[in-house]
């Protein structure tokens, strides 16, 4: 690397993280809040490497986006897939008190902090959500109230995470709405929608490209990837769109 | 200052991916069977008819291809195994493009003009990659993969090849490289990214 004037980078040191608690947010997904007493603090959207140590010394790991708000107890949330070593242990067999290696933060692109500017859009597939909620709790935390909206996508209600948390966030905050999508099972009397997220509903719930929204979206690839050239479709900068996308070997 | 610790042991992980501990797989890396995705933004549009590939050494031009010139110069197939930052790997991935070496002959060079590259793509994506990890067969241009016309969302019409880096060298929708005399960070190494790259050596991130 040659020389600069910027300062030389900290090194990303792998910290031993303990489980505080384990929330069951849904079936398939475990929030874990941790122990990290050497963690250097982190914003909205960042995430980090997991390494699991077997005791024959055999190891893994894994990128996972963070859930927790700046300044609260780093929390992951973690989806278990049927063919994820790692997130099959994580949301798994992991008890409280166990421990794991962590570092980071990492990634400063997919991030939110309170000096940006216009309203926010916010739109999540699955646990695409988690990096999304990390920015509603950091926004709830700072008292914004310019204008924001997300459009979370599950599968059916059962699978929709931090369900409670979204409806106490959006109560409390009048310039806040959470809408909802369930692509594959509604309950009676659902009056959400019942679709993929397609570019009609990002223009009926979304705001006017004239407005320059920020615009984040999280989740799997096909679905992200839907969404994004939905947005550019209607108008919105693409640079003003930012995405972080999943696959089944993903995080 | 921190002592050298063993990791912590984590009770009850046993492993599965243990059949993935090949001697092709670098530290930290799983393999998969399909192809992720990963960007920072939104897929752009294929324009084929507007489509321009140039080489710049500095702001000066040393060639510049339309999509119809670009396919007619020679065109080269590889095997290789590709490994991602997120930490999946994927072996034996087939591509068909032109190599860099092609490249600089069709511009009239003999080598890079200068030691660094800064590689610029639809999208405003940027990647720094040394020229010399460009050359002798390591890179190229790439518009098929699996014997197809590359999708956009995998990087269509045209991605950077640069297999021994982490895959995020090997930038998308790719539409200039530019020779410069110093390194220049590009988008993910100014965001934390190793500004070298080696899965190998396990340079995920600044200071690795």
């Amino acid at each position: 690397m040659t020389a600069t004037d910027a300062p030389a980078p900290a090194r990303l040191r792998w910290m031993t993280a303990t489980a505080r608690d384990i929330i069951d947010e849904t079936p398939r997904v475990r929030t874990l809040v941790l122990d990290v007493p050497e963690w250097p603090g982190h914003k909205a959207g960042q995430h980090v490497d997991v390494r699991l140590t077997a005791d024959d010394g055999y190891q893994a790991q894994r990128s996972y986006s963070i859930a927790s708000a700046p300044g609260a107890a780093l929390a992951l949330t973690v989806e278990r897939l049927e063919d994820g070593e790692v997130s099959f242990y994580l949301a798994g067999d992991l008890r409280v008190g166990d421990r794991f290696e962590l570092r980071g933060p990492i990634g400063g692109y997919f991030v939110w902090t309170a000096a940006l500017e216009g309203p926010l859009f916010l739109v999540a597939g699955g646990s695409g959500v988690v990096p999304l909620m990390a920015m509603l709790r950091a926004r709830a935390d700072a008292a914004v109230r310019t204008p924001a909206v997300l459009l979370y996508s599950s599968r059916s209600e059962a699978d929709i995470i931090y369900r409670a948390e979204l409806e106490r966030l959006a109560a409390e905050d009048a310039a806040l709405k959470v809408v909802h999508t369930l692509t594959r099972a509604q309950p009676s009397g659902w009056n959400g929608f019942s679709r993929r997220v397609d570019r009609a509903m990002l223009e009926e719930v979304g705001f006017a490209p004239d407005t320059r929204p920020r615009i984040f979206v999280c989740g799997p690839t096909p679905m992200v990837e839907a969404a994004a050239s939905s947005l550019r479709a209607l108008g919105h900068a693409a640079n003003l769109i930012k995405t972080e996308r999943f696959g089944p070997s993903g995080r | 200052m921190t002592t050298m610790t063993e990791p912590p042991i984590s009770r009850g992980f046993r492993g599965r991916g243990r059949g993935d501990q090949s001697a092709r797989v670098p530290p930290g890396q799983h393999l998969v069977t399909d192809f992720p995705v990963l960007s920072a933004g939104p897929t752009p549009e294929p324009d084929l008819s507007g489509w321009r590939f140039t080489l710049e050494d500095g702001d000066t031009p040393l060639g510049a291809w339309s999509w119809a010139e670009f396919n007619a110069l020679p065109q080269t197939d590889v095997v290789v195994d590709i490994h991602c930052v997120t930490t999946w790997s994927k072996l034996d991935t087939e591509w068909r493009g032109v190599s860099f070496d092609t490249l600089l002959e069709a511009a009239g060079l003999s080598e890079p003009p200068g030691p660094f590259t800064l590689i610029h793509c639809d999208g405003g994506y940027t990647t720094n990659v040394p020229s010399e990890d460009l050359v002798d067969g390591k890179a190229m241009v790439a518009t098929l993969y699996d014997g197809e016309a590359l999708h956009p969302e995998h990087g269509g019409p045209a991605r950077l090849l640069v297999p021994h880096l982490y895959f995020w060298k090997s930038a998308k929708w790719v539409r200039r490289i530019q020779f410069l005399d110093e390194e220049q960070p590009g988008f993910w190494e100014e965001n934390g990214y190793h500004i070298y790259g080696d899965p190998w050596r396990e340079q995920r991130y600044d200071g690795d």
